[in-house]
């Protein structure tokens, strides 16, 4: 009963195959507007970067390049999975899809549990913006500030997105395990996929800008 | 007997009835009627702020509020104008009525987020009215920090969160319509077939998509600042005031367009139903639509050119909105080449079309004054742009949405509308709209700024031909609104194609079966081929 329903194309559509063209399409222009969304912090940072590259680079110095290139790590595993569970539900492998999923979450906490420690270490070192914003030997505290502010808008907002994206896995590893997907029928997972794949190229991206600038004259 | 017999017919709006029918509905018509209701109640409400404001400028002394309370006026004005009724107004409306029929198609491609999108507007809507209720808000609604950031009293993150939200309102409604557009078309509804309203709806919604999430991550990185004071634009850190006004202006100048493209897509049915001819050069109409949509992308910082911004960017920016004028010259030109030698017939819609014509050229001429450098510097923040972007939103995007709806109606609602009252409130909405707003380009020349409520005693006399105007406007738009409900009941029986249009949405019912039609039309003929629907009608 559950199988026929989601399996029949829905009733605005002709085909099947119209059906899971436009549902992809919709993604990639939801995607599209995210790239907007975020594009207005990049510009941003960018802006500030080029005005206050010292004081960027110096406070960008205090982040740990370690941690930071470890959760990318992770991240890139997360991704990983991710790929190998779209291949799952296009051969109908209900179990490997499940756990693929449900590793690719758990990646995603991973993640997410060392972002939460990172911040927290931020807050002992009071380099979370505010009236007790301190940074070591800076004589520039208002710019290394506006540093750290996007540091936290962009990491938050990305962080954000990540804990959406946990919503979906769990929410589409309970689908895959009641049996709603098989080989005709797989598109909410390859769009979850196009998601979170997403999210991770925002940090591919958000962790050279933030944590390695300048490395190379201060390492 | 008549009606019985056609009230039996199954239509969208008979076919289930009750309060949960249309909050549930995932049908893309009723969704229509959803946003006409909520919308037209966010324009009586924005009436309402343009009222006071009109009132308070009638003498040169702030006697009727003070001017923290006029501050607040002139910004709950904006907000509600733009945010919550011209944004939405057409495209969110006509164009979700109309889209699928004329595409050919069942319903739009994500009925589910459609649905969804008209809750973020009523939602977003329910946090600005807050705001408004609440105490109000005062910054303008151009939110330029740190004004808004650190200093203003009053209620900036309840707004703010509510434009966030609609904003998500208009951004699924754009996605939703351009993959309709590529998806949805029936057979043989080939790209050169669309008709010019889904033309310039795809151009709206490309704005849409790319737009609004730049105006959104500002409006957070405002709040975040306001609430969690982390300064991204505090000046006291280092932080630039105008890096704001770049990502507002990133959106809210293609906002203009998102405004003013739907209205062009109108007007083109309109000139061709009218003139019972093909619009003049479809292609460069369309492509004017497209043309527009990606040019008011390059065009933001003519809104800066007195904020700090470089004098060689001003130079460019200027530059480039004089590009703006060749495909809005375009439109104009091409719908009156359509009227040439045309069967023009001077139905309500075509007034209105008429009115669009003249007023958006005014408009579009006056803001070539604007993208001047050295002109703009005298005219800057004066009623001059005031008068400008009205004759743009409220002579332009108004009087199209005005147009279309007594255009559709009949398709709408299955009623006439009683034609002699409609052509009286066109007329006198043509001239009250004159009269309210040319004073305001001799008021902005002659050195009346914006945004204040006290000024010197000459201004007075046209000052009060404004404000007499604001009247006749206010009953230009009252008389509508009554005989459109009057019709509703007692409106004559509309025929499936009452104007003798071609296109698909007048080949259904009057009103229209839930899936549009009956079978999937397969479409032979260019739009707007009034040759094929004559041999139509005579074969039978």
């Amino acid at each position: 009963m559950v199988n026929t329903e989601t399996l029949a194309v829905r009733e605005q559509f002709e085909s099947a195959a119209q059906q899971k063209e436009a549902s992809t399409l919709g993604m990639w222009i939801f995607l599209v507007t995210e790239i907007m969304f975020f594009g207005g912090l990049f510009t941003a940072y960018t802006v500030y970067r080029s005005f206050f590259a010292d004081v960027f680079a110096a406070a960008s110095n205090t982040l740990s390049a370690t941690i930071g290139g470890v959760n990318t790590a992770v991240l890139i595993c997360s991704s990983f999975t991710m790929a190998l569970a779209v291949r799952a539900s296009q051969l109908g492998q209900r179990r490997a899809l499940v756990w693929l999923l449900i590793a690719t979450m758990f990646f995603g906490s991973i993640f997410l549990g060392v972002k939460a420690y990172e911040w927290n270490e931020k807050f002992e070192e009071h380099h979370v913006p505010g009236p007790s914003f301190h940074l070591e030997g800076e004589r520039n505290q208002g710019q290394a500030q506006l540093f750290f502010s996007l540091y936290f808008a962009m990491t938050g907002l990305h962080a954000a997105h990540m804990v959406v994206g946990l919503a979906l896995l769990a929410v589409m590893a309970y689908r895959a395990q009641v049996g709603r997907f098989g080989p005709d029928y797989y598109t909410p997972i390859d769009v979850t996929g196009l998601y979170w794949h997403f999210v991770d190229i925002i940090w591919i991206f958000l962790f050279p800008l933030l944590y390695l600038i300048g490395r190379h004259h201060t390492a | 007997m008549i009606t019985a017999a056609a009230e039996e017919r199954v239509h969208y709006l008979n076919e289930n009835y009750g309060i949960k029918s249309w909050l549930l509905t995932k049908d893309h018509k009723r969704i229509g009627l959803l946003y006409l209701a909520t919308i037209t109640l966010f324009f009586a409400i924005g009436g309402i702020f343009a009222t006071l404001i009109r009132l308070e400028l009638l003498t040169p002394m702030g006697d009727l509020v003070s001017s923290e309370t006029y501050n607040k006026l002139f910004t709950m004005h904006g907000i509600t104008m733009i945010f919550f009724f011209l944004v939405p107004s057409i495209p969110a409306t006509l164009g979700n009525f109309f889209l699928p029929i004329m595409i050919g198609a069942k319903d739009l491609a994500f009925p589910k987020l459609n649905l969804l999108s008209w809750y973020l507007l009523v939602i977003g809507g329910i946090f600005a009215l807050y705001a408004m209720l609440a105490g109000g808000v005062d910054t303008g609604w151009t939110f330029y920090v740190p004004y808004s950031s650190t200093f203003s009293n009053t209620y900036v993150v309840a707004t703010a969160i509510g434009i966030f939200i609609a904003g998500f309102s208009s951004i699924l409604t754009g996605l939703n319509f351009i993959v309709t557009v590529h998806q949805m078309r029936a057979p043989g509804m080939t790209w050169f077939r669309l008709p010019l309203f889904v033309w310039s709806h795809y151009a709206t919604a490309l704005i849409m998509v790319l737009g609004t999430p730049v105006l959104a991550i500002s409006l957070v990185l405002v709040a975040v600042e306001r609430l969690l004071h982390i300064g991204i634009f505090d000046p006291a850190l280092g932080g630039d005031p105008v890096l704001f006004q770049h990502l507002f202006w990133f959106y809210s100048h293609p906002a203009v367009y998102i405004m003013v493209l739907p209205g062009m897509g109108v007007i083109s049915e309109l000139v061709s139903t009218f003139s019972r001819k093909q619009v003049f050069g479809y292609r460069f109409v369309a492509f004017a639509s497209v043309a527009i949509a990606i040019l008011g992308f390059l065009v933001w910082g003519h809104h800066m050119f007195v904020s700090g911004q470089s004098t060689y960017a001003g130079l460019v920016f200027s530059f480039l909105s004089f590009f703006v004028a060749i495909p809005s010259a375009v439109k104009v030109f091409n719908w009156t080449a359509t009227l040439y030698k045309g069967s023009v017939s001077y139905a309500t819609p075509m007034l209105y079309a008429f009115g669009f014509i003249g007023l958006f050229t005014m408009g579009g001429l006056t803001g070539l004054f604007v993208a001047s450098l050295g002109v703009d510097v005298h005219v800057h923040d004066t009623y001059f742009v005031v008068a400008h972007f009205h004759y743009i939103m409220v002579g332009g995007t108004l009087m199209a949405y005005l147009g279309g709806l007594h255009y559709w109606w009949p398709k709408m609602t299955g009623r006439m509308y009683p034609e002699g009252w409609a052509k009286l409130s066109a007329l006198v909405v043509f001239l009250g709209f004159n009269l309210t707003f040319f004073p305001q380009f001799v008021l902005g020349y002659l050195g009346m700024p914006r945004r204040y409520h006290v000024y010197p005693d000459e201004f007075q006399a046209l000052h009060v031909l404004s404000t007499a105007g604001a009247s006749v406007l206010a009953a230009g738009y009252i008389m509508p609104l009554i005989y459109f409900i009057w019709s509703l009941r007692y409106g004559p029986i509309a025929e499936d194609n009452p104007w003798g249009a071609t296109g698909l949405e007048w080949k259904t019912a009057s009103p229209p079966p839930t899936h549009n039609f009956e079978e999937t039309p397969v479409v032979r003929h260019e739009a707007y081929d009034y040759a094929a629907l004559a041999e139509e009608a005579r074969v039978g």
